[in-house]
């Protein structure tokens, strides 16, 4: 059967941060902040749903996290999601942008028969918006960005506008294609009541005692893993081993607004304020 | 973000003892597919997951389309009706999220949900938008049909509401036969062994919609209750819209006039059985969604008051400090708590008559427990409505008079909720038929007998408002039997709206107290609420002996300046 799939992410919610959100050594303190469902990715899980229904294609949608992540698996599982998949591994920890899709991309390609996979332009936590083209390379699809609206759906092509920063281009692809989707994509729909009863009871393997998998199997509230070893990658492109990207240093910086100035509407204004701008907010260490 | 399933319903829903009725919905616990429920941990799991969501659709997606759906209000051309474009997708989400059949069995692809549960849906739905309610309510028609339908009918009609392809409305009202059903005039006509029904009905909520449960005369030339029978009819071109009313509020949900032309049409149970059982039903189920619907209009009303209190400063400081404005919303804090507490348990009560009703069905013997579940839901919900629709219309009030000047202005959202509030006690019985519907209850003991354990109850902490519950208890009977002993029906009639809220009061003391002995955070509700109950028992029953000593059985000289 033909594959939609849709990678989401789990995040801190950074909508509620509090005083220690941050650890001294400058990485997330995920434990002091609510985990959420990345907000763009369930726009991408939107649009990955109703192009499903319109074409009979299957919605999968995966995560790369630790076993906590499952609750935004099992989010999905109420939004309508056919199946859901749990990409997880120790060795998979602190993995930046490049070991992130490398192991997505092998997800992808492992699911096989895949025509539009889909993502969220950014997650809130890391704002890197660099997740999506990666993967998109990886498994050779083309990919639009930055998505914010589905024209059109039909059976060999869909229709999406995207933004183009200084304007929006109307684009028509045919499959497979990789899209990031933003928060005006849609609005995404709200768990369903009837499927809230059938997958609150999901989980992970290890939720469940020999006994209650009896049940839990054939309900189809075991949600499946993949790890390092059983996806077959190679340990050095994977978590920290494959993450080039070393954070330096993270600091606090409080803007603070002053008085309105006006500049000239000339390039010599321009000039200025951006001069005041780098002066007043860019931070540069050397 | 903003989530309607709050702290106080978390608070008032954790008090119902559920769990009967979730084992008599849920089979026992016995099946064990993956759609079944197989304890009450989970199904109050479930529930809490149910209503959680059902406060984020409320809150995030149905109230910032509320402006929009009152400003737009449904359109009427060429004989077609339209909801707004916003109704039309708060709709579409409520069926997406799959609320449509909240109450039907899973059979036929609903949730099986107590009532006690949809009833707190209702509630936010309304907080949102008051006139979405009237649509989403009108699922008591499939559970009519779930009720009293052929199988055949509940097979081919029940699934489409389950999944929001059909809407329905119940035809009742016309325009002689408001307030009193028995005199309904349509006619229904038996021909060829069909039914076909013809005449007009009126004020009709969402009258357009595809499946009508219809009160007409199938016994010609009868003119009483018992001649009056149940129709399914289907949306067919026999059935003309003829105008939808432009009404002060609510303007979301089409009020029509209809025009039936010999429609096609299904008796629904058995002949005869159409007011004296089936829309006495239907009616109870709807007075429940419309306390409940009070019940969050005042909810919006309270918090847009608190708001704006915090806001607005005037002679130097937040008018929230000003003893004249906290007055209003102390009083507006006091009666929705203690009324929540009244709505829900009614909705308990209604659901344990449904428990025995179904175990009736299948051929318990329960002849005794279904009479005195019967018997409290019946007294229960005309009480909370009456309770609540009133204090919706208080709280609306109130609350555009600390908004001052700008609340009259269409630019805030509290003109809106009093507009809509205005006909929460006017339909589905106005307060005057509660009273009316509640009175009998008094004067028969089921009162007295509900009321007899607030003198047992166990509260440590509160003691002394445990004896001042009981002294204004006593006051109450007393003021109960004065009337009564002077068999005098117009008296009795008279004095009966006194009582009824005598009785709403302490029955809320009763409820709140022992919330209040387990949770002190609630007990300067408690206090504040009491004190007032003191006073305004004191008053209506100094008020009923007055009358009694100043007119007696001559009340009736009252209405003598009236009559032309």
């Amino acid at each position: 059967m033909k594959k939609i799939v849709v990678l989401a992410k789990q995040v801190p919610d950074t909508a509620n941060v509090t005083g220690d959100a941050m650890k001294p050594d400058g990485t997330v303190n995920r434990a002091a902040l609510p985990a959420i469902f990345n907000p763009e990715d369930l726009n991408a899980l939107e649009m990955g749903l109703s192009i499903g229904r319109k074409l009979g294609f299957e919605v999968h949608v995966v995560t790369m996290g630790p076993p906590k992540a499952v609750e935004i698996l099992k989010h999905a599982l109420y939004m309508g999601a056919d199946h859901v998949r749990l990409i997880s591994d120790r060795r998979f920890a602190a993995a930046d942008t490049l070991a992130t899709s490398y192991v997505l991309s092998e997800a992808v390609k492992k699911l096989g028969e895949v025509q539009l996979v889909l993502a969220g332009r950014q997650a809130i936590d890391g704002d890197t918006a660099q997740v999506g083209p990666q993967v998109a390379e990886k498994i050779d699809f083309n990919q639009i960005t930055y998505v914010t609206q589905l024209k059109e759906v039909a059976a060999d092509h869909i229709v999406v506008e995207r933004d183009g920063e200084t304007r929006s281009e109307t684009i028509r692809t045919g499959f497979p294609v990789l899209l990031t989707v933003t928060a005006a994509a849609n609005t995404p729909r709200f768990p369903n009541a009837a499927r809230m009863l059938r997958f609150f009871r999901a989980g992970l393997e290890s939720d469940f005692s020999k006994e209650e998998l009896e049940t839990a199997e054939p309900a189809g509230w075991v949600i499946p893993v993949w790890t390092l070893d059983s996806m077959g990658l190679d340990p050095a492109r994977c978590g920290l081993n494959g993450s080039p990207t070393k954070v330096h240093k993270i600091k606090s910086i409080t803007l603070k607004g002053t008085d309105l100035q006006l500049f000239e509407g000339n390039k010599a204004g321009i000039q200025e304020l951006v001069q005041n701008i780098v002066k007043d907010y860019v931070e540069v260490e050397r | 973000m903003s989530n309607y399933y709050n702290s106080s319903r978390k608070l008032h829903f954790s008090q119902l003892a559920l769990e009967p009725v979730v084992r008599n919905l849920e089979h026992d616990f016995e099946n064990s597919g993956a759609d079944s429920l197989r304890s009450m941990e989970e199904a109050l799991t479930w529930y809490d997951m149910l209503l959680n969501n059902a406060g984020k659709i409320a809150g995030d997606f149905i109230a910032p389309r509320a402006e929009a759906v009152d400003e737009r209000g449904c359109s009427f051309e060429n004989g077609k009706v339209s909801w707004a474009p916003e109704t039309k997708e708060n709709m579409d989400m409520l069926a997406q999220s799959g609320y449509m059949g909240a109450m039907l069995e899973r059979r036929f692809g609903g949730l099986s949900m107590p009532v006690s549960v949809n009833n707190i849906i209702v509630e936010m739905i309304s907080q949102a938008d008051a006139s979405l309610m009237n649509l989403y309510g009108l699922q008591d028609i499939a559970v009519t049909l779930q009720k009293f339908g052929s199988e055949e009918q509940k097979q081919r009609i029940l699934p489409k509401f389950a999944k929001g392809e059909v809407s329905g409305a119940m035809a009742l009202t016309e325009p002689d036969a408001g307030s009193d059903l028995q005199a309904v005039s349509l006619k229904a006509v038996e021909k060829d062994g069909k039914w076909y029904l013809d005449g007009v009905k009126r004020f009709i909520t969402n009258g357009s919609g595809d499946v009508l449960l219809v009160l007409a005369r199938s016994e010609a030339g009868t003119t009483s209750g018992r001649g009056l029978s149940m129709f399914l009819c289907e949306k067919s071109p026999a059935i003309v819209v003829r105008r939808i009313e432009n009404k002060l509020g609510i303007h979301g949900s089409p009020t029509c006039e209809l025009q039936f032309n010999m429609a096609p049409a299904e008796l629904v149970g058995k002949r005869k059985f159409g007011l004296i059982k089936y829309v006495m039903s239907l009616m109870n189920g709807a007075r429940l969604a419309v306390s409940a619907q009070a019940l969050g209009i005042a909810q919006a009303a309270f918090e847009e008051a608190v708001e704006y209190a915090n806001e607005r400063e005037q002679f130097g400081k937040r008018i929230v400090e000003i003893p004249a404005i906290y007055q209003m919303l102390k009083s507006m804090q006091a009666e929705i708590e203690t009324s929540r507490a009244l709505l829900y348990r009614t909705g308990l009560a209604v659901d344990m008559m449904e428990v025995y009703e179904r175990k009736a069905e299948a051929g318990e013997k329960v002849k005794s427990e279904l009479k005195s579940a019967t018997a409290l839901a019946d007294f229960l919900t005309p009480l909370s409505k009456f309770t609540i629709s009133e204090l919706a219309n208080r709280a609306a009030y109130d609350s555009l008079q600390i908004h001052g000047g700008v609340g009259y202005m269409k630019d805030f959202k509290v003109e809106r909720l009093l507009r809509d509030a205005r006909i929460t006690n006017i339909y589905e019985g106005t307060t005057q038929l509660q009273v009316v519907a509640a009175i009998g209850f008094l004067v028969k003991g089921l009162f007295e007998k509900e009321m007899e354990e607030v003198r047992t109850m166990e509260l440590p902490d509160l003691q002394k408002e445990q004896a001042l519950t009981v002294s204004l208890l006593d006051k109450t009977l007393s003021a109960i039997a004065s009337v009564h002993e002077m068999e005098n029906l117009e008296f009795h009639d008279y004095a009966a709206t006194y009582l009824v809220e005598m009785a709403s009061i302490l029955y809320r003391l009763k409820l709140y107290l022992p919330i209040a002995e387990q949770n002190p955070d609630k007990r300067g509700i408690l206090k504040f609420f009491l004190m007032e109950a003191d006073a305004r028992i004191t008053d209506l029953d100094t008020r009923i002996s007055h009358l009694k000593k100043q007119y007696g059985n001559d009340i009736s000289v009252l209405k003598d300046d009236f009559l032309k």
